[in-house]
This record gives C-alpha cells, structure tokens and sequence, in this order.
C-alpha cells in the first residue's frame, strides 16, 4: 500500500499547485528585470523603425525610452518588440510586452473590454488616404469602386467601412496582416486607394515610396486618431509612470525646459520648475520613482518638442507641422496636468 | 475459465484487495492517469479563467452577436460591414470550405497525373514529374505561396492595362476578370435539364450492369451516360428559349465590372495549395501503382483485358487500397494548410477571426472557433475517407 500512498501524495500536490499563478506586477516585473519591455510597430518611419544600426527610432520609441528613464533611470533598458496590429493587444493583454507604444488609438471598447489603460495622447491624428497622382482623384469622396489596401485589427479598418456606408459608396478591401505585403500591394497597383492615419501616410510616401512624387494624400481626413501609449488594466502604479512620463515631456516643452537648458534651470527660482527638475522634492515619492526623474526624461529623451522635431518634424522626410500637437498655448491640443 | 491472473488462480470471486493483484494495480494505475488529466485541464482553464478576471477581460460568446463593421473583400454568402460578427466567422468558414474543396479537386487530379507521369517510360516526362515533385516538395508552402502571390502583384498589368488573352477575358494584378453568362430563366431549365441527364445516366449504368452480369453483353455506358446528360441539357436551354446573352466585364471607373472576378488572393492560394499537395498525392500514386506486383498486369493481359481495363478492373482497385489512408492526411493538411491564406490576405476563417479577435479583444474563445471549425472540418474529412477506405478495401474471407 505504500505505493498507492504515493500517488495519492502526487495527485494532491498536482492539485495544490493548480492554484493560479498570480503574475507579478508590472512595475515589480520591470525593476526586477531592469528592463523595460515595449511593444512597437514593424517598422514606421517616425514613429518606430530600426535605424540603419538597428537601434530603435521614433516618436513612439522616445516614449517607452522616457518610462525606462523614470523607473530605471537609463533610457536605453528597453527590449523593443516588434507586433504586427492583429498581435500588439494579445500581445499586451499575455504579459508579452509591458507596454505598447505603438501608434495605437485609444478607444473606449479597447479601454474596456480589452481591459486596457490608456496613457496621454502622443500624438493627435486622423485617418486619411492616399492615392497614385495618376489616378487623378482629388477627393475621397471620389472613391466609390475604388480598391483599397488596410491592414486589419484596426479602428482604420472599421472607419474605412463607415466611411464608405456613411457616404453609400462601394469599395473592395485588401487585407493583409504583414506591412511590408499590404504596402507592396498597394505599390504595386493590387489596389487604387491605402489608408492609414494621416501621420502613416506621410511616413509610407516620403520613406517607403519608390517615388514620392507619384502619390497624393487626399484632403479628407475622415476620423479622431488619438494616439496613445498602452497599458493593461491591473497595475495602477505602472499606469501612473507611463502617464506622468508622458506629462512629465509636455510639462518641460510649457515650462520652457528643454534638453539644452536643463543645466541653468536646475538654478532656477521659479517654483514650478524647481519642483519639475526635483530640487523640490515630492514629486518623485508620489510616483514612487527617483526625485530626478523628469530631469532625467529631458536629459536623456528630451522634451515633447524635442521628440516631435527629432522625429517627424520639418527637418525629417515627414516634415508634419505641430498642427494639433503645438501646446494648448500655441492653438493646439498637447496639454500636461500640473505638476504639484 | 482458466485465465491466469499474476500466477495466481483467479475465480471470479478470487479478488484480494492487494498490490500484489495485477487488476487492482492497473486500475489504480488507470484512476491515477485520468485524475492527472483532469487536473491538469483544471489547472489551465482555471488559470485562465482567474487570469480574465484579474485583468478584468469579458468572456463568453456574447460578441458573436454584435456588428463586426468591418469589410471583408470577397464572400459566397452576401456580407456587409452591418452583419454580426457570427455572419462574419460563417463567410470565412464557406470561404475555407470552398477553397480547401476544390483544392482537394485539383490536387487529386494533378497529383495522380504526376504520379503516372513519373512512370512514363518516356525519359523526357519521367524526369520532369520528378523535377516536379522534388523542386515543390522540399521548398516551404508559405514561399511558395508569397511567390505565386508576387507574380500576380509585380508581373501582371494594373487594372486599366490589363491582358485579354481572349476577347472578353481580363488578366491584371485585380485578378481574372470573365464573362458569365447573364440571368435568364433559359438557363435554370437548363440545370435541370442537366439533373435529369445525370439521373438517367445513373438508371442506365444499374440496368447495364445487371444486363452484364445475366448476359454477358457489355453496353458503352460512360458515352450513353454523357451523351443523356449533355442531350437533356440542350433540350433544357432549347426549350428555355436559348439564352445566348453574356455578361461581359467592362472598365468603369476604378475597376472592372461585370464578369465574375477571381481575386489573386484567392488564385495565389489555390495555386500554391494544389501545387504544393499534388507532388506529395504524386508520390502516393507512384506507391500505389508500383505495390501491384507486374504479374498481375501480365496475367491480366493474358486473360485477354486491354490496357484500359487492366488499369481499371486489377490495378486500381488494389492501388487504392494502399492509396486511401496516406491521401486522407495529404487533404487534411491540404485544409489545414489553407490558413496560411492569412499571409496573403484571402479572408479564410483564420484571417477574419483574428481580426475578430483584434476588434473585440476576445482571444481565448476566437481561438476556441478556429480550432473547434478545423477539427469538425478534418474530422469529417476523415470520416469520409475511412468509409471510402472500407468500401474499396480487399474484403478478405
């Protein structure tokens, strides 16, 4: 009978260890690896591509270097990993990554029954289209029986088709997961029309097309784009990090403290920026993060002007204007919450 | 009853409630097994289900229900981005059905050629079947299938170009664009003209073979056969005012309309699934055929049987038998196969389901779909081929 007291014994610990295992938090997990983990896209120039070093580059690549600033203090412990749109939220939602910044849109379904948290807006952008100038379309709203390439699992996909209902036209989608097959297609005339977010558009055209000149992106720019960094229900604290990260850029742009003139302003009298750069302490303790913080995002990153230049701005192929992303200051929607 | 039981007489009451007894032993050893797999079943969906909750994710099917606004680019049954998300999944398994459907067509077909092909006695057609099988046999699908895909997207003109290798046939990167003959009522009477033929034919080949096996007497059933089916059809579309107008593709705006249009999604697809499953069905024949021993045919011949009739009556009804169970896995891959459509974007299930999953966060039970879809689909592949498999097996006595 000894025997069969063992397996008895085995069949009860194949029981107790059935019991869930509780994933360690994100922000224990980060700290714990020293290094943070970013789901980024396969490759959009600006926003998140491998340079001809393959180091990492773009808007949404400078975002996850500022959270690996504030809880690790060195922007370049971040894994980068690459999601096509259909992967990024299982990818998200697995533990897989510990954040997505990955010109994802912030929606109210995905904010709830995808069990996401949305960070602030990096990037304010709409969906338009583009379309070989020899076509000759000026409009989108001369697209009835055009073929159009889109990638699938995103809101672009769903506002193709309201789009096309909310004006009764028809139209025939291409879809392909891969970005590289989908802008092949598209290139290669498989179809008449690509949609993307407007910034996507400039970025494919000026970067990706063999000849820039050759398409045209059209006016219309037909839905709110809001993008933003991603995070999963369950850690408050990491939310948090991301959150003010991302404040933390926007507030150094207002405050007028950029990467050049960090050092002079460790010396200054104004309230505001003394608690910013963390000669006044306290900001850091909230966060639960180091008091330099957010004088390391803007040595290290810079600030929200800095990013936006460096990446997309006029003196890169995208040449995008502020537009919607200037400061509230400036007529447009980048706006930080108060630092206190 | 003399059976023996661990060297020990064993009477029905016999039983000793001890290690030592080797039925006790095995179904300790039984309740063991099963109790691991429940628990370890119980483990994984208790995880999950602990882990939804934790992120505070939504389960169940409930989303079936909801529309999918999104479009989908070609469907059987009619779709628009207002149907549910049910509708949806229901368009990609028609979708997989019917390409997985035809491929298995096509490939059969192909395949048994090659593989006949491959024992030509002609040099030239022997070693080009084998260049066949062994260049599309040995390299990836998932290439093969981005190639056939890229010869249609680079190769081909755009739309407003496109080829017309015979008036009225379209070839361009949008697809294969031909005419069909237009709605009119001249055809359905046509159709059934064609259902009678094919009843008929069928009453013929019984009567024949009764008239056979009493008489002796052969009858040229197939030609009779064809020639009820084709004569009734005609008489049908005679008779249905004989329909002759054609729904010819036109230029219109972007792209072409009227005609039926194959997408290159869907060509690339079916080209590379066939391709790819016929040089394995080649080899499959090639083994069939080459396990009937040669003194068979040659007996066969000396009973007075042409070549036709040997190949028909003593070889394949024997090649079959060792033909049916290693083809049955070549369809079944062969289906499975077909969600590699994902890479190219044909909407097949696996495709529309992941955006599904995309759109609605719902991974777990999206997966559950596809994997409950693929097995009923392969399980019943399997059914099928078996009772085939039993029917031509040797009955033996």
């Amino acid at each position: 009978m000894n025997k069969l007291s063992v397996l008895a014994a085995g069949a009860a610990l194949a029981v107790a260890a059935a019991a869930p295992a509780q994933a360690g938090k994100t922000l224990d997990a980060v700290k714990q690896r020293g290094q943070l983990i970013c789901g980024v896209s396969q490759g959009t120039a600006g926003f998140s591509r491998p340079n001809n070093q393959g180091a990492w580059e773009g808007l949404d690549v400078d975002f996850c270097r500022a959270v690996a600033v504030a809880i690790l203090g060195d922007a370049s412990k971040v894994r980068y990993v690459s999601t096509t749109a259909a992967q990024r939220f299982p990818a998200l939602q697995s533990g897989e990554v510990d954040m997505l910044s990955r010109t994802t849109t912030a929606t109210l379904t995905r904010d709830t029954v995808n069990g996401f948290n949305f960070a602030p807006v990096t990037f304010y952008d709409g969906q338009g289209f583009m379309v070989p100038k020899k076509l000759g379309v000026k409009s989108a709203k001369e697209l009835n029986g055009a073929t159009v390439c889109v990638s699938p699992g995103t809101t672009t996909e769903l506002n193709l088709a309201d789009y096309f209902r909310a004006q009764k036209m028809q139209f025939k989608p291409v879809v392909i997961e891969k970005v590289d097959e989908i802008r092949s297609a598209y290139f290669s005339g498989r179809c008449d029309v690509y949609t993307t977010d407007a910034s996507g558009l400039a970025s494919l055209r000026a970067v990706d097309a063999p000849n820039p000149e050759d398409h045209v992106i059209l006016p219309e720019i037909i839905s709110k784009e809001p993008l933003a960094p991603t995070v999963r229900h369950g850690d408050e604290e990491f939310a948090d990090i991301v959150r003010w990260s991302v404040y933390a850029t926007i507030e150094a742009e207002e405050l007028g403290i950029s990467s050049k003139n960090l050092e002079q302003m460790l010396k200054s009298e104004d309230p505001a920026i003394k608690r910013f750069v963390g000669v006044t302490p306290g900001n850091g303790k909230a966060l639960g993060v180091d008091e330099k913080w957010a004088y390391n995002i803007i040595k290290q990153v810079g600030n929200y002007g800095e990013i936006f230049e460096r990446n997309v701005g006029k003196g890169t192929p995208l040449k995008l204007e502020r537009g919607l992303n200037d400061l509230w200051t400036r007529g447009g929607l980048q706006y930080a919450q108060p630092f206190r | 009853m003399a059976v023996q039981y661990g060297g020990r007489p064993a009477g029905g009451t016999h039983w000793r409630l001890s290690w030592n007894d080797r039925n006790v032993r095995s179904i300790v050893y039984q309740i063991a097994a099963l109790a691991a797999v429940v628990a370890g079943v119980w483990y994984f969906v208790d995880n999950t289900l602990e882990n939804l909750r934790r992120l505070g994710l939504a389960s169940g099917f409930g989303f079936m229900d909801r529309e999918a606004a999104f479009p989908i680019g070609e469907s059987l049954i009619d779709y628009t981005p207002a149907d549910t998300y049910a509708r949806a999944l229901l368009v990609g398994v028609i979708n997989t059905l019917y390409v997985s459907a035809i491929g298995i067509i096509l490939a059969t077909v192909l395949g048994t050629v090659i593989g006949i092909a491959r024992l030509s006695r002609n040099w030239l057609i022997a070693k080009l079947a084998s260049v066949y099988v062994e260049m599309t046999r040995n390299t990836p699908l998932l290439l093969q299938l981005f190639f056939w895909y890229m010869i249609f997207l680079e190769l081909l003109p755009p739309a407003r170009q496109a080829l017309q290798p015979v008036p009225d046939v379209f070839l361009s990167n949008r697809g294969v664009r031909f005419p069909v003959p237009a709605a009119a009522d001249g055809w359905s009477l046509m159709g059934a003209g064609v259902v009678i033929g094919v009843v008929g034919a069928m009453i013929l080949s019984s009567w024949s073979r009764r008239r056979q096996a009493a008489t002796g007497q052969q009858f040229p059933v197939v030609w009779a056969g064809l020639a009820a089916i084709v004569g009734c059809g005609v008489v049908g579309w005679l008779l249905g005012g004989a329909p002759t107008a054609l729904d010819r593709p036109a230029l219109r705006g972007f792209n072409f309309s009227g005609g039926v249009e194959v997408s290159p999604e869907f060509v690339a697809l079916l080209l590379g699934l066939v391709i790819y499953t016929a040089a394995f069905v080649a080899e499959i024949v090639r083994g069939g055929i080459l396990a009937i021993s040669q003194g068979q045919t040659e007996a066969a011949s000396a009973l007075g049987l042409k070549r036709g009739m040997i190949l028909r009556l003593v070889i394949l009804p024997q090649a079959l038998r060792v033909i049916i169970p290693p083809i049955t896995s070549q369809y079944l891959n062969l289906t499975k196969n077909s969600s590699l459509a994902v890479a190219i974007g044909f909407p097949d299930l696996v495709h529309l389901a992941n955006t599904a999953i995309n759109q609605t966060g719902q991974a777990i039970e999206g997966i559950a779909i596809i994997m409950a879809v693929y097995l009923t689909i392969s399980l019943s592949i399997s059914l099928f081929m078996n009772w085939y498999n039993r029917r031509v097996a040797l009955v033996e006595r």
